[in-house]
Protein backbone atom coordinates (compact mmCIF):
# COMPACT_ATOMS: atom_id res chain seq x y z
CA UNK A 1 0.00 0.00 0.00
CA UNK A 2 1.42 3.74 -0.76
CA UNK A 3 0.09 6.73 -0.13
CA UNK A 4 0.60 10.11 -2.30
CA UNK A 5 1.04 13.48 -0.40
CA UNK A 6 0.75 16.51 -3.31
CA UNK A 7 3.21 19.61 -1.92
CA UNK A 8 2.08 22.72 -1.36
CA UNK A 9 5.10 24.77 -2.08
CA UNK A 10 6.28 28.31 -3.35
CA UNK A 11 8.70 26.76 -6.47
CA UNK A 12 11.80 26.95 -4.30
CA UNK A 13 10.62 25.97 -0.80
CA UNK A 14 7.65 23.65 1.27
CA UNK A 15 4.78 25.25 2.73
CA UNK A 16 4.16 24.86 5.83
CA UNK A 17 1.67 21.80 6.43
CA UNK A 18 3.08 19.80 3.95
CA UNK A 19 5.69 18.07 6.32
CA UNK A 20 3.02 17.62 8.93
CA UNK A 21 0.79 15.85 6.28
CA UNK A 22 3.99 13.76 5.23
CA UNK A 23 3.70 12.70 9.21
CA UNK A 24 -0.04 11.91 8.61
CA UNK A 25 0.67 9.99 5.64
CA UNK A 26 3.49 7.91 8.04
CA UNK A 27 0.35 7.06 10.93
CA UNK A 28 -1.48 5.58 7.83
CA UNK A 29 1.91 3.44 6.72
CA UNK A 30 3.18 2.37 3.76
CA UNK A 31 5.81 3.79 0.97
CA UNK A 32 5.46 7.17 0.93
CA UNK A 33 5.58 9.39 -2.62
CA UNK A 34 5.31 13.09 -2.80
CA UNK A 35 3.76 14.73 -5.92
CA UNK A 36 5.87 18.60 -6.27
CA UNK A 37 3.43 20.27 -8.73
CA UNK A 38 3.90 23.86 -10.43
CA UNK A 39 5.63 25.75 -12.61
CA UNK A 40 9.69 25.77 -12.83
CA UNK A 41 9.68 24.01 -9.11
CA UNK A 42 12.93 21.49 -9.49
CA UNK A 43 13.85 23.39 -6.13
CA UNK A 44 10.35 22.49 -4.26
CA UNK A 45 10.74 19.01 -5.68
CA UNK A 46 15.04 18.71 -3.88
CA UNK A 47 13.27 20.09 -0.79
CA UNK A 48 10.96 17.06 -0.72
CA UNK A 49 13.43 14.77 -1.11
CA UNK A 50 14.84 15.33 2.15
CA UNK A 51 12.08 15.15 4.02
CA UNK A 52 12.74 12.59 6.21
CA UNK A 53 9.92 9.27 5.56
CA UNK A 54 9.97 10.37 1.93
CA UNK A 55 10.39 7.11 -0.64
CA UNK A 56 9.77 8.85 -3.90
CA UNK A 57 9.47 12.41 -5.20
CA UNK A 58 7.73 12.75 -8.84
CA UNK A 59 7.90 16.66 -10.25
CA UNK A 60 5.68 17.86 -12.63
CA UNK A 61 7.16 20.75 -13.97
CA UNK A 62 4.98 22.23 -16.88
CA UNK A 63 3.37 25.99 -17.43
CA UNK A 64 -0.29 24.68 -16.66
CA UNK A 65 0.27 24.23 -12.95
CA UNK A 66 1.42 27.93 -12.24
CA UNK A 67 -1.01 28.80 -9.21
CA UNK A 68 -2.25 24.87 -8.77
CA UNK A 69 -5.19 25.57 -10.70
CA UNK A 70 -7.62 23.15 -9.38
CA UNK A 71 -8.71 21.83 -12.61
CA UNK A 72 -5.13 21.02 -14.05
CA UNK A 73 -4.43 19.67 -10.54
CA UNK A 74 -6.86 17.55 -10.64
CA UNK A 75 -6.38 15.82 -13.63
CA UNK A 76 -2.65 15.33 -13.02
CA UNK A 77 -3.44 13.62 -9.90
CA UNK A 78 -5.85 11.76 -11.68
CA UNK A 79 -3.05 9.85 -13.58
CA UNK A 80 -1.68 8.72 -11.07
CA UNK A 81 -4.34 8.06 -8.76
CA UNK A 82 -4.21 4.29 -9.29
CA UNK A 83 -1.21 3.42 -7.72
CA UNK A 84 -2.14 4.69 -4.38
CA UNK A 85 -4.28 3.80 -1.38
CA UNK A 86 -4.51 7.23 0.58
CA UNK A 87 -4.14 11.11 -1.42
CA UNK A 88 -3.03 13.13 1.00
CA UNK A 89 -3.09 16.98 0.54
CA UNK A 90 -2.73 19.59 3.50
CA UNK A 91 -6.47 21.08 4.68
CA UNK A 92 -5.43 24.93 3.87
CA UNK A 93 -6.83 27.01 0.57
CA UNK A 94 -4.25 24.82 -1.72
CA UNK A 95 -5.62 21.27 -0.99
CA UNK A 96 -9.25 22.46 -0.18
CA UNK A 97 -9.21 24.21 -3.98
CA UNK A 98 -8.44 21.04 -5.87
CA UNK A 99 -8.81 17.73 -3.55
CA UNK A 100 -12.63 17.44 -4.07
CA UNK A 101 -12.39 17.74 -7.40
CA UNK A 102 -9.96 14.49 -7.12
CA UNK A 103 -12.57 12.52 -5.05
CA UNK A 104 -15.73 13.71 -7.20
CA UNK A 105 -13.65 12.13 -10.08
CA UNK A 106 -12.51 8.80 -8.45
CA UNK A 107 -16.27 8.55 -7.10
CA UNK A 108 -15.11 8.57 -3.35
CA UNK A 109 -16.36 10.70 -0.79
CA UNK A 110 -12.98 13.16 0.74
CA UNK A 111 -12.03 13.09 4.45
CA UNK A 112 -11.82 16.63 4.86
CA UNK A 113 -9.69 18.15 7.27
CA UNK A 114 -8.15 15.18 9.60
CA UNK A 115 -7.00 15.97 13.33
CA UNK A 116 -5.86 12.19 13.48
CA UNK A 117 -5.56 8.67 12.32
CA UNK A 118 -6.72 6.12 14.35
CA UNK A 119 -6.25 3.60 11.09
CA UNK A 120 -6.04 3.09 8.09
CA UNK A 121 -9.67 3.81 6.84
CA UNK A 122 -10.67 5.46 10.11
CA UNK A 123 -9.70 9.01 11.05
CA UNK A 124 -10.86 12.23 13.14
CA UNK A 125 -11.92 15.09 11.85
CA UNK A 126 -13.63 18.43 13.90
CA UNK A 127 -17.03 19.26 12.48
CA UNK A 128 -19.44 22.30 13.37
CA UNK A 129 -16.50 24.70 13.97
CA UNK A 130 -14.50 21.96 16.20
CA UNK A 131 -17.30 22.02 18.66
CA UNK A 132 -17.39 18.06 18.39
CA UNK A 133 -14.63 15.55 16.81
CA UNK A 134 -15.97 12.53 14.52
CA UNK A 135 -14.56 9.25 14.19
CA UNK A 136 -15.07 8.32 10.69
CA UNK A 137 -14.95 5.07 8.60
CA UNK A 138 -13.99 5.38 4.98
CA UNK A 139 -15.20 2.28 3.14
CA UNK A 140 -14.18 3.89 -0.44
CA UNK A 141 -11.43 1.99 -2.20
CA UNK A 142 -8.72 4.96 -2.10
CA UNK A 143 -9.12 7.20 0.46
CA UNK A 144 -8.78 11.07 -0.76
CA UNK A 145 -8.24 13.40 2.50
CA UNK A 146 -6.86 16.75 3.88
CA UNK A 147 -5.08 17.11 6.21
CA UNK A 148 -5.22 19.52 9.68
CA UNK A 149 -1.70 20.45 10.19
CA UNK A 150 -2.00 21.43 13.74
CA UNK A 151 -2.98 18.08 14.69
CA UNK A 152 0.77 16.42 13.11
CA UNK A 153 4.17 17.23 14.01
CA UNK A 154 6.17 18.75 11.33
CA UNK A 155 8.26 15.83 9.85
CA UNK A 156 12.13 16.19 10.20
CA UNK A 157 14.66 16.35 7.84
CA UNK A 158 17.36 13.63 6.75
CA UNK A 159 15.54 11.18 3.80
CA UNK A 160 17.44 11.76 0.78
CA UNK A 161 14.53 10.35 -1.82
CA UNK A 162 14.85 9.94 -5.32
CA UNK A 163 13.54 12.09 -7.96
CA UNK A 164 11.76 11.07 -10.55
CA UNK A 165 9.81 13.30 -13.55
CA UNK A 166 6.06 12.83 -14.35
CA UNK A 167 4.91 13.45 -17.35
CA UNK A 168 2.30 16.41 -17.19
CA UNK A 169 -1.51 15.88 -18.25
CA UNK A 170 -2.90 17.66 -20.88
CA UNK A 171 -3.98 21.66 -20.11
CA UNK A 172 -8.06 21.61 -19.28
CA UNK A 173 -7.79 24.67 -20.73
CA UNK A 174 -11.17 25.69 -18.39
CA UNK A 175 -9.66 28.24 -16.46
CA UNK A 176 -6.54 30.84 -16.94
CA UNK A 177 -4.85 32.14 -14.18
CA UNK A 178 -4.42 35.87 -13.95
CA UNK A 179 -2.08 35.46 -10.87
CA UNK A 180 -1.90 36.24 -7.51
CA UNK A 181 -1.73 39.59 -5.08
CA UNK A 182 0.38 38.09 -2.14
CA UNK A 183 0.49 40.44 0.84
CA UNK A 184 4.10 41.01 1.67
CA UNK A 185 5.26 40.51 5.23
CA UNK A 186 8.96 39.97 6.76
CA UNK A 187 6.98 38.76 9.76
CA UNK A 188 6.82 34.32 10.08
CA UNK A 189 3.90 33.29 8.11
CA UNK A 190 1.18 32.69 10.56
CA UNK A 191 0.20 29.00 10.21
CA UNK A 192 4.04 28.48 11.11
CA UNK A 193 4.73 30.78 13.16
CA UNK A 194 5.65 29.93 17.46
CA UNK A 195 3.81 32.90 18.49
CA UNK A 196 1.05 35.05 16.99
CA UNK A 197 -0.27 38.63 18.29
CA UNK A 198 -3.79 38.88 16.96
CA UNK A 199 -6.43 41.46 17.33
CA UNK A 200 -9.46 42.08 17.17
CA UNK A 201 -12.65 44.94 16.49
CA UNK A 202 -11.06 46.17 19.90
CA UNK A 203 -8.34 47.56 17.77
CA UNK A 204 -10.43 50.65 16.28
CA UNK A 205 -8.33 50.75 12.97
CA UNK A 206 -5.66 49.82 11.11
CA UNK A 207 -3.20 52.84 12.56
CA UNK A 208 -3.47 51.32 15.82
CA UNK A 209 -3.06 47.81 14.74
CA UNK A 210 0.50 49.23 14.91
CA UNK A 211 0.84 49.01 18.52
CA UNK A 212 0.17 44.92 17.92
CA UNK A 213 2.80 44.87 15.16
CA UNK A 214 5.46 46.48 18.04
CA UNK A 215 4.93 43.68 20.39
CA UNK A 216 5.15 41.44 17.09
CA UNK A 217 8.25 42.08 16.07
CA UNK A 218 9.72 42.30 20.06
CA UNK A 219 7.94 38.48 20.31
CA UNK A 220 9.10 37.47 16.41
CA UNK A 221 5.42 36.86 15.68
CA UNK A 222 3.10 36.60 13.01
CA UNK A 223 0.08 39.08 13.42
CA UNK A 224 -3.36 37.45 13.08
CA UNK A 225 -7.03 38.61 13.23
CA UNK A 226 -9.79 38.49 14.30
CA UNK A 227 -12.64 38.50 10.98
CA UNK A 228 -14.24 41.35 12.75
CA UNK A 229 -11.00 43.17 12.07
CA UNK A 230 -10.43 41.90 8.82
CA UNK A 231 -14.10 42.79 7.90
CA UNK A 232 -13.68 46.50 9.23
CA UNK A 233 -10.28 46.96 6.98
CA UNK A 234 -7.74 46.98 9.65
CA UNK A 235 -5.71 44.01 7.97
CA UNK A 236 -5.89 42.25 4.71
CA UNK A 237 -8.18 39.06 4.87
CA UNK A 238 -5.43 36.97 4.67
CA UNK A 239 -4.97 37.77 8.68
CA UNK A 240 -8.31 36.21 9.53
CA UNK A 241 -8.20 33.04 11.98
CA UNK A 242 -10.86 30.81 12.46
CA UNK A 243 -13.43 28.59 11.31
CA UNK A 244 -13.16 30.24 7.48
CA UNK A 245 -9.57 31.43 7.96
CA UNK A 246 -6.93 30.34 9.36
CA UNK A 247 -6.45 27.28 11.59
CA UNK A 248 -2.59 27.55 13.72
CA UNK A 249 -1.81 26.17 16.71
CA UNK A 250 0.95 27.85 18.21
CA UNK A 251 3.26 27.46 20.84
CA UNK A 252 1.82 30.98 22.70
CA UNK A 253 -1.50 33.27 21.10
CA UNK A 254 -1.56 36.80 22.60
CA UNK A 255 -5.60 37.94 21.66
CA UNK A 256 -6.31 41.80 21.81
CA UNK A 257 -9.28 42.94 21.74
CA UNK A 258 -11.20 39.81 20.75
CA UNK A 259 -14.73 38.54 22.49
CA UNK A 260 -14.29 35.02 21.22
CA UNK A 261 -16.62 33.70 19.23
CA UNK A 262 -16.73 29.97 18.78
CA UNK A 263 -16.44 30.80 14.73
CA UNK A 264 -12.40 32.55 16.00
CA UNK A 265 -11.89 29.65 18.70
CA UNK A 266 -12.25 27.09 16.14
CA UNK A 267 -9.07 28.87 14.62
CA UNK A 268 -6.86 28.64 17.58
CA UNK A 269 -7.87 26.91 20.73
CA UNK A 270 -5.15 24.22 20.02
CA UNK A 271 -2.60 27.17 21.02
CA UNK A 272 -0.81 25.69 23.45
CA UNK A 273 -0.74 28.39 25.40
CA UNK A 274 -3.13 31.53 25.00
CA UNK A 275 -3.00 34.68 26.30
CA UNK A 276 -6.24 37.04 26.33
CA UNK A 277 -6.31 40.71 26.70
CA UNK A 278 -10.06 42.26 26.87
CA UNK A 279 -11.55 45.31 28.59
CA UNK A 280 -15.08 43.18 29.21
CA UNK A 281 -14.31 40.99 32.41
CA UNK A 282 -17.26 38.80 30.76
CA UNK A 283 -15.43 38.36 27.50
CA UNK A 284 -15.92 34.49 26.16
CA UNK A 285 -11.89 34.21 25.03
CA UNK A 286 -11.11 34.20 28.71
CA UNK A 287 -12.65 30.60 28.71
CA UNK A 288 -10.03 29.27 26.67
CA UNK A 289 -7.37 31.66 28.05
CA UNK A 290 -4.55 30.64 30.22
CA UNK A 291 -3.30 33.88 31.56
CA UNK A 292 -6.19 36.43 30.91
CA UNK A 293 -5.69 40.33 31.94
CA UNK A 294 -9.06 42.52 32.02
CA UNK A 295 -7.88 45.65 30.94
CA UNK A 296 -7.66 48.65 28.47
CA UNK A 297 -5.71 47.39 25.11
CA UNK A 298 -4.41 50.85 24.61
CA UNK A 299 -2.57 50.77 28.21
CA UNK A 300 -1.69 47.04 28.20
CA UNK A 301 -0.07 45.97 24.93
CA UNK A 302 2.46 48.95 24.95
CA UNK A 303 3.39 47.70 28.86
CA UNK A 304 3.41 44.61 27.46
CA UNK A 305 5.77 45.56 24.76
CA UNK A 306 8.00 47.72 26.71
CA UNK A 307 8.10 44.96 30.05
CA UNK A 308 9.52 41.86 27.38
CA UNK B 1 -29.00 34.11 -17.79
CA UNK B 2 -30.07 31.63 -15.65
CA UNK B 3 -27.96 30.97 -12.24
CA UNK B 4 -28.46 28.20 -9.75
CA UNK B 5 -28.11 28.53 -6.35
CA UNK B 6 -27.97 25.97 -3.31
CA UNK B 7 -28.87 26.35 0.33
CA UNK B 8 -28.56 24.08 3.29
CA UNK B 9 -30.41 24.14 6.44
CA UNK B 10 -28.08 24.03 9.24
CA UNK B 11 -27.66 24.83 13.08
CA UNK B 12 -27.70 27.90 13.60
CA UNK B 13 -24.30 29.54 13.50
CA UNK B 14 -25.10 31.74 17.08
CA UNK B 15 -26.20 28.59 18.25
CA UNK B 16 -23.82 26.69 21.21
CA UNK B 17 -23.83 22.91 19.62
CA UNK B 18 -23.85 20.42 22.21
CA UNK B 19 -22.58 16.42 21.57
CA UNK B 20 -25.14 13.82 22.60
CA UNK B 21 -24.71 12.25 25.55
CA UNK B 22 -24.91 8.78 23.05
CA UNK B 23 -21.76 9.82 21.29
CA UNK B 24 -24.04 9.49 18.21
CA UNK B 25 -24.13 13.13 16.87
CA UNK B 26 -24.80 16.33 18.10
CA UNK B 27 -28.02 17.26 19.61
CA UNK B 28 -30.54 19.19 16.92
CA UNK B 29 -33.86 18.38 18.80
CA UNK B 30 -35.36 22.20 19.27
CA UNK B 31 -32.27 23.77 18.17
CA UNK B 32 -32.93 26.70 16.17
CA UNK B 33 -32.01 26.07 12.37
CA UNK B 34 -30.80 28.54 9.98
CA UNK B 35 -29.52 29.12 6.19
CA UNK B 36 -25.77 28.21 6.10
CA UNK B 37 -24.41 31.32 5.86
CA UNK B 38 -22.18 30.88 2.90
CA UNK B 39 -25.67 29.67 0.81
CA UNK B 40 -26.74 33.49 2.25
CA UNK B 41 -24.20 35.05 0.30
CA UNK B 42 -24.43 32.56 -2.90
CA UNK B 43 -28.44 33.55 -2.73
CA UNK B 44 -27.37 37.22 -2.22
CA UNK B 45 -24.78 37.49 -5.34
CA UNK B 46 -27.20 35.79 -7.30
CA UNK B 47 -30.30 38.41 -6.46
CA UNK B 48 -27.27 41.09 -7.34
CA UNK B 49 -26.78 40.24 -10.26
CA UNK B 50 -30.21 39.96 -11.40
CA UNK B 51 -31.10 43.57 -10.37
CA UNK B 52 -27.72 44.15 -12.35
CA UNK B 53 -29.57 42.92 -15.52
CA UNK B 54 -27.09 40.10 -15.94
CA UNK B 55 -29.24 37.27 -14.62
CA UNK B 56 -33.05 36.37 -15.73
CA UNK B 57 -33.43 33.62 -13.49
CA UNK B 58 -32.20 32.13 -9.53
CA UNK B 59 -33.57 28.69 -8.98
CA UNK B 60 -32.68 27.66 -5.37
CA UNK B 61 -31.68 24.22 -4.76
CA UNK B 62 -31.73 22.11 -0.86
CA UNK B 63 -31.35 18.72 -0.10
CA UNK B 64 -32.81 17.19 2.74
CA UNK B 65 -35.75 16.86 5.16
CA UNK B 66 -39.02 18.56 4.98
CA UNK B 67 -37.89 21.19 6.69
CA UNK B 68 -35.96 22.21 4.22
CA UNK B 69 -38.65 24.36 2.84
CA UNK B 70 -38.74 26.99 4.97
CA UNK B 71 -34.91 27.32 3.92
CA UNK B 72 -35.60 27.79 0.24
CA UNK B 73 -38.66 30.02 0.97
CA UNK B 74 -35.98 32.30 3.11
CA UNK B 75 -33.70 32.13 -0.59
CA UNK B 76 -37.09 32.74 -2.58
CA UNK B 77 -37.59 36.11 -0.08
CA UNK B 78 -34.37 37.11 -0.44
CA UNK B 79 -35.23 36.85 -4.15
CA UNK B 80 -34.59 33.97 -5.93
CA UNK B 81 -37.52 32.74 -8.16
CA UNK B 82 -38.34 29.22 -7.77
CA UNK B 83 -37.05 26.25 -5.55
CA UNK B 84 -36.38 22.74 -5.88
CA UNK B 85 -35.98 20.54 -2.57
CA UNK B 86 -34.43 17.33 -3.16
CA UNK B 87 -36.13 15.79 -0.09
CA UNK B 88 -34.75 12.83 2.33
CA UNK B 89 -34.69 12.16 6.06
CA UNK B 90 -31.46 9.90 5.11
CA UNK B 91 -27.78 11.43 5.80
CA UNK B 92 -26.65 12.50 2.55
CA UNK B 93 -22.82 12.77 2.21
CA UNK B 94 -20.82 16.05 0.08
CA UNK B 95 -20.54 13.40 -2.74
CA UNK B 96 -24.24 12.63 -2.61
CA UNK B 97 -25.31 15.88 -2.62
CA UNK B 98 -23.00 16.86 -5.48
CA UNK B 99 -24.72 14.26 -7.63
CA UNK B 100 -27.98 15.13 -6.60
CA UNK B 101 -27.26 18.96 -7.39
CA UNK B 102 -25.29 17.60 -10.57
CA UNK B 103 -28.74 15.55 -12.19
CA UNK B 104 -30.65 19.25 -11.10
CA UNK B 105 -27.88 20.81 -12.97
CA UNK B 106 -28.17 18.48 -16.15
CA UNK B 107 -32.05 19.22 -16.03
CA UNK B 108 -32.02 22.69 -15.79
CA UNK B 109 -28.94 24.24 -18.15
CA UNK B 110 -28.32 27.07 -15.79
CA UNK B 111 -24.87 29.05 -16.96
CA UNK B 112 -23.68 29.83 -13.76
CA UNK B 113 -23.72 27.96 -10.42
CA UNK B 114 -23.40 29.57 -7.12
CA UNK B 115 -22.67 27.59 -3.62
CA UNK B 116 -21.00 28.45 -0.53
CA UNK B 117 -17.58 27.57 0.27
CA UNK B 118 -18.15 25.39 3.48
CA UNK B 119 -21.56 23.85 4.84
CA UNK B 120 -21.23 25.05 8.75
CA UNK B 121 -21.72 22.04 10.67
CA UNK B 122 -19.95 19.46 8.65
CA UNK B 123 -17.19 21.72 7.74
CA UNK B 124 -16.51 19.54 4.81
CA UNK B 125 -15.25 22.00 1.67
CA UNK B 126 -15.81 19.98 -1.08
CA UNK B 127 -19.59 20.06 -2.93
CA UNK B 128 -18.95 22.85 -4.87
CA UNK B 129 -15.62 21.33 -6.45
CA UNK B 130 -17.23 18.31 -6.58
CA UNK B 131 -20.02 19.54 -8.82
CA UNK B 132 -17.82 21.23 -11.00
CA UNK B 133 -15.88 17.92 -11.39
CA UNK B 134 -18.76 15.97 -12.07
CA UNK B 135 -20.17 18.66 -14.27
CA UNK B 136 -16.81 19.18 -16.03
CA UNK B 137 -16.74 22.79 -15.67
CA UNK B 138 -14.48 25.22 -14.53
CA UNK B 139 -14.43 26.01 -10.69
CA UNK B 140 -13.80 29.04 -8.71
CA UNK B 141 -14.15 28.03 -5.02
CA UNK B 142 -13.70 30.73 -1.93
CA UNK B 143 -14.23 33.45 -4.37
CA UNK B 144 -14.52 37.23 -3.41
CA UNK B 145 -15.37 39.25 -6.37
CA UNK B 146 -17.56 37.92 -9.53
CA UNK B 147 -17.56 39.78 -13.06
CA UNK B 148 -19.67 38.23 -16.34
CA UNK B 149 -18.28 39.04 -19.21
CA UNK B 150 -20.40 37.20 -21.87
CA UNK B 151 -19.30 33.76 -22.23
CA UNK B 152 -16.40 33.88 -19.13
CA UNK B 153 -15.97 35.37 -15.48
CA UNK B 154 -13.35 37.35 -14.30
CA UNK B 155 -12.97 36.17 -10.43
CA UNK B 156 -10.88 37.09 -7.32
CA UNK B 157 -10.24 34.07 -5.20
CA UNK B 158 -8.90 34.42 -1.43
CA UNK B 159 -5.74 32.41 -1.07
CA UNK B 160 -4.15 31.40 1.68
CA UNK B 161 -1.39 34.34 1.13
CA UNK B 162 -3.66 36.68 -0.52
CA UNK B 163 -6.15 36.78 -3.75
CA UNK B 164 -5.71 35.29 -7.03
CA UNK B 165 -7.62 36.31 -10.22
CA UNK B 166 -8.31 33.76 -12.87
CA UNK B 167 -10.90 34.42 -15.80
CA UNK B 168 -13.11 30.86 -16.14
CA UNK B 169 -15.16 30.00 -18.78
CA UNK B 170 -19.08 29.65 -18.43
CA UNK B 171 -20.83 27.53 -17.46
CA UNK B 172 -18.74 27.38 -14.11
CA UNK B 173 -19.36 26.71 -10.42
CA UNK B 174 -18.15 29.60 -7.94
CA UNK B 175 -18.20 29.14 -3.93
CA UNK B 176 -18.63 32.06 -1.85
CA UNK B 177 -16.27 33.38 0.52
CA UNK B 178 -17.62 35.57 3.13
CA UNK B 179 -16.11 39.16 1.76
CA UNK B 180 -18.13 38.53 -1.39
CA UNK B 181 -20.86 40.43 -0.14
CA UNK B 182 -23.11 41.48 2.65
CA UNK B 183 -26.54 39.00 2.61
CA UNK B 184 -29.84 41.65 2.92
CA UNK B 185 -32.27 41.01 5.40
CA UNK B 186 -35.39 39.49 4.07
CA UNK B 187 -38.77 41.98 5.03
CA UNK B 188 -42.26 40.57 5.64
CA UNK B 189 -43.67 41.50 2.03
CA UNK B 190 -41.30 39.63 0.35
CA UNK B 191 -41.62 36.90 2.88
CA UNK B 192 -45.05 36.93 1.55
CA UNK B 193 -44.51 37.43 -1.57
CA UNK B 194 -42.13 34.17 -1.44
CA UNK B 195 -45.27 32.14 -0.32
CA UNK B 196 -46.60 32.31 -3.93
CA UNK B 197 -43.37 31.11 -5.49
CA UNK B 198 -43.28 27.69 -7.46
CA UNK B 199 -41.24 25.12 -5.13
CA UNK B 200 -40.97 21.48 -6.50
CA UNK B 201 -40.11 18.34 -4.28
CA UNK B 202 -38.44 15.60 -6.07
CA UNK B 203 -37.21 12.37 -4.59
CA UNK B 204 -33.38 11.40 -3.97
CA UNK B 205 -34.47 7.91 -6.39
CA UNK B 206 -36.81 10.19 -9.33
CA UNK B 207 -32.93 11.58 -10.00
CA UNK B 208 -31.34 8.14 -10.30
CA UNK B 209 -28.65 9.01 -7.63
CA UNK B 210 -27.16 6.45 -5.29
CA UNK B 211 -26.76 8.39 -2.38
CA UNK B 212 -25.63 5.99 0.08
CA UNK B 213 -23.20 7.42 2.47
CA UNK B 214 -19.25 6.35 2.33
CA UNK B 215 -18.07 7.34 5.27
CA UNK B 216 -19.60 5.30 8.82
CA UNK B 217 -19.01 7.93 11.75
CA UNK B 218 -18.18 5.78 14.65
CA UNK B 219 -18.44 8.59 17.26
CA UNK B 220 -18.98 12.09 17.71
CA UNK B 221 -17.16 13.62 21.07
CA UNK B 222 -16.70 16.84 22.64
CA UNK B 223 -12.82 17.87 21.94
CA UNK B 224 -10.68 17.92 24.49
CA UNK B 225 -11.21 20.42 27.41
CA UNK B 226 -8.69 23.38 27.89
CA UNK B 227 -7.91 23.32 31.76
CA UNK B 228 -8.99 26.55 33.60
CA UNK B 229 -6.60 29.49 33.16
CA UNK B 230 -5.85 32.58 35.93
CA UNK B 231 -6.95 36.04 35.63
CA UNK B 232 -3.54 38.01 36.35
CA UNK B 233 -3.72 41.60 37.58
CA UNK B 234 -1.39 43.60 35.74
CA UNK B 235 1.17 43.22 33.01
CA UNK B 236 3.98 42.48 35.41
CA UNK B 237 2.10 39.35 36.45
CA UNK B 238 1.09 38.31 33.38
CA UNK B 239 5.38 38.72 31.91
CA UNK B 240 5.89 36.72 34.89
CA UNK B 241 3.76 34.14 34.48
CA UNK B 242 5.12 33.53 30.82
CA UNK B 243 8.47 33.54 31.52
CA UNK B 244 8.17 31.33 35.20
CA UNK B 245 5.50 29.48 34.64
CA UNK B 246 4.44 28.87 30.71
CA UNK B 247 8.05 29.36 30.28
CA UNK B 248 6.88 30.11 26.30
CA UNK B 249 9.17 33.41 26.06
C1 LIG C 1 -20.14 31.60 9.03
C2 LIG C 1 -19.29 32.47 9.91
C3 LIG C 1 -17.93 32.30 9.87
C4 LIG C 1 -17.10 33.08 10.66
N1 LIG C 1 -15.76 32.86 10.62
C5 LIG C 1 -14.95 33.56 11.44
C6 LIG C 1 -13.54 33.32 11.48
O1 LIG C 1 -13.00 32.48 10.74
N2 LIG C 1 -12.78 34.05 12.34
C7 LIG C 1 -13.32 35.00 13.17
O2 LIG C 1 -12.57 35.62 13.95
N3 LIG C 1 -14.65 35.24 13.15
C8 LIG C 1 -15.46 34.56 12.30
N4 LIG C 1 -16.81 34.84 12.29
C9 LIG C 1 -17.29 36.03 13.04
C10 LIG C 1 -17.50 35.79 14.52
O3 LIG C 1 -18.79 35.26 14.72
C11 LIG C 1 -17.37 37.12 15.29
O4 LIG C 1 -18.27 38.05 14.77
C12 LIG C 1 -15.97 37.73 15.25
O5 LIG C 1 -14.99 36.75 15.58
C13 LIG C 1 -15.88 38.88 16.22
O6 LIG C 1 -14.63 39.52 16.14
P1 LIG C 1 -14.05 40.32 17.39
O7 LIG C 1 -13.90 39.43 18.54
O8 LIG C 1 -12.83 41.02 16.91
O9 LIG C 1 -15.15 41.46 17.59
P2 LIG C 1 -16.18 41.67 18.79
O10 LIG C 1 -16.98 40.46 19.03
O11 LIG C 1 -16.86 42.94 18.50
O12 LIG C 1 -15.24 41.84 20.05
C14 LIG C 1 -14.41 42.94 20.28
C15 LIG C 1 -13.81 42.75 21.67
O13 LIG C 1 -12.87 43.78 21.91
C16 LIG C 1 -13.00 44.20 23.27
N5 LIG C 1 -12.48 45.56 23.34
C17 LIG C 1 -12.99 46.65 22.72
N6 LIG C 1 -12.24 47.74 23.02
C18 LIG C 1 -11.25 47.32 23.83
C19 LIG C 1 -10.16 47.96 24.47
N7 LIG C 1 -9.94 49.27 24.32
N8 LIG C 1 -9.36 47.23 25.26
C20 LIG C 1 -9.56 45.90 25.43
N9 LIG C 1 -10.58 45.23 24.84
C21 LIG C 1 -11.40 45.94 24.05
C22 LIG C 1 -14.46 44.08 23.57
O14 LIG C 1 -14.68 43.95 24.97
C23 LIG C 1 -14.86 42.83 22.78
O15 LIG C 1 -14.75 41.67 23.59
C24 LIG C 1 -17.65 34.06 11.50
C25 LIG C 1 -19.04 34.23 11.55
C26 LIG C 1 -19.85 33.45 10.76
C27 LIG C 1 -21.33 33.63 10.83
N1 LIG D 1 -27.85 19.35 1.78
C1 LIG D 1 -27.50 20.39 1.02
N2 LIG D 1 -28.45 21.10 0.37
C2 LIG D 1 -28.12 22.15 -0.40
N3 LIG D 1 -26.88 22.58 -0.59
C3 LIG D 1 -25.89 21.92 0.04
C4 LIG D 1 -26.14 20.79 0.86
N4 LIG D 1 -24.96 20.35 1.34
C5 LIG D 1 -24.01 21.17 0.84
N5 LIG D 1 -24.57 22.11 0.04
C6 LIG D 1 -23.89 23.20 -0.67
O1 LIG D 1 -22.51 22.95 -0.75
C7 LIG D 1 -21.77 23.92 -0.02
C8 LIG D 1 -20.55 23.29 0.61
O2 LIG D 1 -20.93 22.29 1.53
P1 LIG D 1 -19.92 21.25 2.17
O3 LIG D 1 -19.08 20.71 1.08
O4 LIG D 1 -20.78 20.23 2.82
O5 LIG D 1 -19.09 22.03 3.19
C9 LIG D 1 -22.79 24.52 0.95
O6 LIG D 1 -22.45 25.83 1.32
C10 LIG D 1 -24.06 24.48 0.12
O7 LIG D 1 -24.14 25.57 -0.78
Amino acid sequence: MSVLVIAEHDGKQLKPGTTNTVTAAAKIGGDITVLVAGHQCAEAAQAAAKVAGVKKVLLADAPQYAGAVAENMAALVLTIAGQYGHILAPATGFGKNFMPRVAALLDVQQISDISAVVSADTFVRPVYAGNAMATVQSADKVKVITVRATGFDVAAEGGSAAVENLAAAPDTGLSKFNGQELSKSDRPELTAARIIVSGGRGMQSRENFKILEALADKLGAAVGASRAAVDSGFVPNDYQVGQTGKIVAPELYIAVGISGAIQHLAGMKDSKVIIAINKDPEAPIFAVANYWLVEDLFKAVPELTQAL
Amino acid sequence: MKVLVTVKRVIDPYVKVRVKSDGTGVETANVKMAMNPFCEIAVEQAVRMKEAGIVTEIVAVSVGVPQCQETLRTAMAMGADRGILVETTAEVQPLGVAKLVKAIIDKEQPKLVIMGKQAIDDDSNQCGQMVSALLGWPQSAFTSAIAVNGDSADVTREIDGGLEKLTIKLPAVVTTDLRLNEPRYVTLPNIMKAKKKPLEVIKPEALGVDVAPRLKTLKVEEPPKRSAGVKVADVAELVAKLKNEARVI
